[in-house]
């Protein structure tokens, strides 16, 4: 009987990364102090300020793992994980940033031309760059193999003509580029994998249309992205041409594991207590203790597939249970604050938890749909375990 | 935790696949004594992993005993192993001397007068099956272990809802066979937390059984002309159940490894432990239910094994403090951190020391 088909292993921080928590909280602590940023729930997809990003740029906290010789801090993935955690914990606008330091940096320098990647990887660093993700489109969701928009070989590059969907960011100050998924050979059905290459399409190019969408919270977080005969030079394509699926796949699972899968709604949790410290009935203790044991154990998950991607790991099946469970968890944590915070908390619009308390409950459908949803991460879990 | 390779997890895995049959654990519920199970175990030491070499045990980690646990709970071995395990531990606490015997602890009120033990406990695990019964004894300032020969006490027989043992035993003024005083702080308090924590990690095996039960008959069951693993509803449910089995493991595996890292059970080690108890419950709840939902009515006869872990569960959570009562204590922990604090207690525990 095999007891060892997950692997969570104990991960203890190396003393630097423990150092450098306590720099990430002094510098929290003094910017929440001076007015530098409101708390906010889901900071990571809704707290777009390129200001904030700059600084931590400017503090080395971008761009951290990648190797110094592109422009990056050579530091460890343990120690990229405390500072991304800190800013979750902290609820601080990691916005703008957060998909070139999560996915299209690491992309760009495993499969960029030299010279594209030298004049973009240092801009990110210091947070200057941002970037788009150009998956979906209107007719391709979970389907992502359906992708339509298409580039056509023209001399010296590509011609790309259709339309991305819900590119998040892609309107924001700063955001240069879109790494875009788009179909290079016609589709061939027996095929569909094939035939498909990422491309770094500069948004400020010809033909390039971006025009944001406003969630259900009124915010515009997204877009559409209509592209009428772009130029895209050879020079941009990443990686092979016809090799696009096989990298969004390894993108996409860079994508699950963090710790922004589980954290998006703590910093509600953290200012409901200011409250609930006082005269705390049964109930609220019952539902603290069930939210805090829920949360450590995630985290305890979650940094265990940190610690196996450290050495080298590919723990595929690990990463998308703990997505799974944790973006339910996000949305658990809230419905369960609701029962034990009292009724003006409820349906206040002024102060700092009531706004966090609607802001995390407007955000939080979207957090078991992006990055893959969760019916289809449960597909991916049933085909590791066998039974698909 | 070291799993697969370990070499007292294999022997324990071997010895439980080939004598802990589904034969061997209905006969033992209907009361006949696994014998031959109890000798293999006893044989190789695995019952007194947790006692140093100087108290007569094997010296073997705190973690390769609940390696040996999460076996034993995935393979539901009807004997006191981990009660004896459990037993052992407590005496060392206080550097008393292990025998290899089958032995269990009593949670209960009690009191030591002239050395004889008097009171009773309740819900006892494998009392009857016991040869030696070790508790905990405190009066007046002063902590004790205690040891009793349980041929020397009353015994009502009950069950819990597996139908193992869960006796109730009445010690009047009981000879005390040793006793003595463990470190410093070490309370009644601990003694559950101990207990609590072997539950949890017998629970994570026996869940992680349920799910390859669940699994195997998955992909064997056909109807409507195909596996039923293979209709996406029931895929859906399975990944579900396998998310709450990596997660009470993960829980399971902190708690066991905070406690080797402390030289009892700490405050820090308390808290792992509270936090695996409370996770119990909805590993419990949701996957008992998919396995059972899965296996239809199959799944309900009492020849199908899957009982034998099922049922376990139901029992274990409720076992040491339920999951409920392990949940309001932990809140009110982390209501004694305050707002500020939470953040930081959460990291502290992975934090380079
Ligand atoms: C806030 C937010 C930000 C986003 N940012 C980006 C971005 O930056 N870049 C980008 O490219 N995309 C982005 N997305 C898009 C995201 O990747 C898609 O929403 C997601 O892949 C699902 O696609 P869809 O919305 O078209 O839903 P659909 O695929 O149409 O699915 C609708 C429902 O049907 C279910 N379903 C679909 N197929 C199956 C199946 N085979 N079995 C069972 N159920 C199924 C889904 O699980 C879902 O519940 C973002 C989405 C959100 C909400």
């Amino acid at each position: 009987m095999s007891v060892t088909r997950f692997r969570f292993p104990f991960v203890e921080m190396p003393p630097e990364a423990t150092q450098l928590r306590q720099e990430v909280r002094e510098f929290l602590a003094e910017e929440r102090a001076n007015g530098g940023y409101t708390p906010m729930a889901d900071c990571w997809a809704g707290g777009m300020s390129a200001e904030f990003s700059r600084k931590l740029g400017q503090r080395g906290w971008l761009g951290m793992t990648w190797d110094k010789k592109y422009g990056g801090h050579g530091r460890s993935f343990l120690e990229r994980y405390v500072v991304t955690e800190e800013m979750l914990a902290a609820g601080a606008p990691v916005m703008a940033h957060w998909i070139a330091d999560r996915q299209s940096g690491p992309q760009i320098i495993k499969n960029a031309a030299p010279e594209v990647r030298d004049a973009i990887i240092p801009r990110i660093v210091s947070g200057e760059c941002f970037c788009a993700i150009g998956m979906s489109e209107p007719g391709t969701g979970s389907d992502l193999a359906s992708v339509s928009t298409r580039a056509e070989k023209v001399d010296g590059g590509w011609k790309v003509n259709g339309t991305k969907l819900w590119s998040t960011g892609a309107h924001g100050p700063g955001c240069d580029y879109m790494i875009t998924l788009l179909r290079t050979s016609p589709l061939d059905t027996s095929a569909r994998h094939k035939g498909l290459s990422q491309f770094i399409i500069e948004l400020n190019t010809p033909g390039v249309d971006v025009r944001g969408i406003a969630d259900i919270g009124g915010q515009v977080h997204f877009n559409e992205t209509n592209f009428e005969d772009v130029f895209v030079p050879d020079s941009h394509v990443l990686g092979e041409v016809g090799g696009g699926w096989n990298m969004v796949v390894g993108e996409l699972a860079l994508e699950r594991s963090g710790p922004e899968r589980f954290l998006s709604t703590f910093i509600v949790l953290q200012e409901a207590m200011r409250l609930l410290v006082n005269n705390p009935s049964e109930q609220t203790q019952e539902v603290l203790g069930q939210v805090v044991a829920k949360i450590k154990t995630l985290r305890r998950m979650s940094l265990g597939i940190a610690g196996l991607l450290q050495e080298g790991s590919s723990p595929e099946m690990e990463a998308a249970l703990v997505k799974d469970m944790s973006t339910n968890f996000e949305r658990e944590l809230l419905e369960k604050l609701r029962r034990i915070l009292p009724q003006n908390v409820l349906f206040s619009s002024a102060g700092l938890l009531p706004t966090l308390l609607r802001e995390g409950v407007l955000r939080v459908p979207s957090s078991t749909l992006r990055g893959g949803t969760n019916e289809v991460l449960k597909g991916m879990i049933a085909r590791q375990l066998g039974i698909r | 935790m070291t799993d697969s390779d370990n070499i007292i997890f294999d022997t324990a895995s071997r010895i439980f696949d080939d004598l802990s049959t589904a034969e061997v654990i209905n006969d033992a519920e209907a009361g006949t004594w696994p014998e031959a199970l109890w000798q293999a175990i006893s044989e190789s030491g695995l019952n007194l992993t947790w006692v140093p070499e100087d108290n007569g045990g094997i010296g073997a980690s705190i973690l390769d005993g609940f390696a040996v646990l999460k076996a034993a709970g995935g393979a539901a071995v009807p004997v006191p192993l981990a009660e004896s395990l459990f037993a052992g531990w407590l005496l060392a606490q206080a550097g008393l001397q292990v025998s290899g015997e089958t032995a269990t602890v009593a949670v209960g009120e009690l009191s030591l007068t002239d050395g004889k033990l008097s009171g009773s406990a309740q819900g006892v695990p494998y009392a009857r099956n016991a040869k030696q019964i070790v508790t905990l004894v405190e009066t007046a300032g002063k902590v004790q272990v205690v040891q009793v020969a349980a041929e020397q006490c009353e015994l009502i027989e009950q069950t819990n809802m597996a139908g193992e043992p869960a006796d109730t035993i009445s010690f009047n003024a009981v000879a005390v066979v040793q006793a003595g005083e463990p470190g410093e702080g070490f309370n009644g308090e601990n003694v559950e937390a101990m207990g609590a924590l072997i539950r949890c990690v017998q629970a994570a095996g026996a869940l992680s059984a349920a799910l390859e039960l669940t699994i195997e008959y998955s992909m064997e069951r056909v109807q409507f002309g195909r596996a039923i693993g293979k209709f996406q509803a029931l895929q859906h449910s399975i990944a579900a159940f396998a998310g709450e089995v990596a997660a009470m493991n993960a829980a399971a595996d902190a708690a066991a490894e905070a406690v080797a890292r402390a030289p009892s059970i700490d405050h820090d080690a308390w808290i792992e432990i509270a936090t695996a108890k409370t996770r119990l419950e909805e590993a419990v709840n949701n996957g008992a239910a998919v396995a059972h939902q899965v296996h239809g009515a199959m799944g309900f006869t009492y020849e199908h094994s899957l009982h034998h872990v099922t049922r376990r569960l139901w029992a274990w959570r409720d076992e040491f403090g339920s999951d409920v009562v392990w949940a309001r204590r932990l809140g009110a922990e982390v209501l004694s951190w305050g707002a500020d604090e939470l953040w930081p207690r959460i990291t502290a525990v992975t934090d380079a020391r």
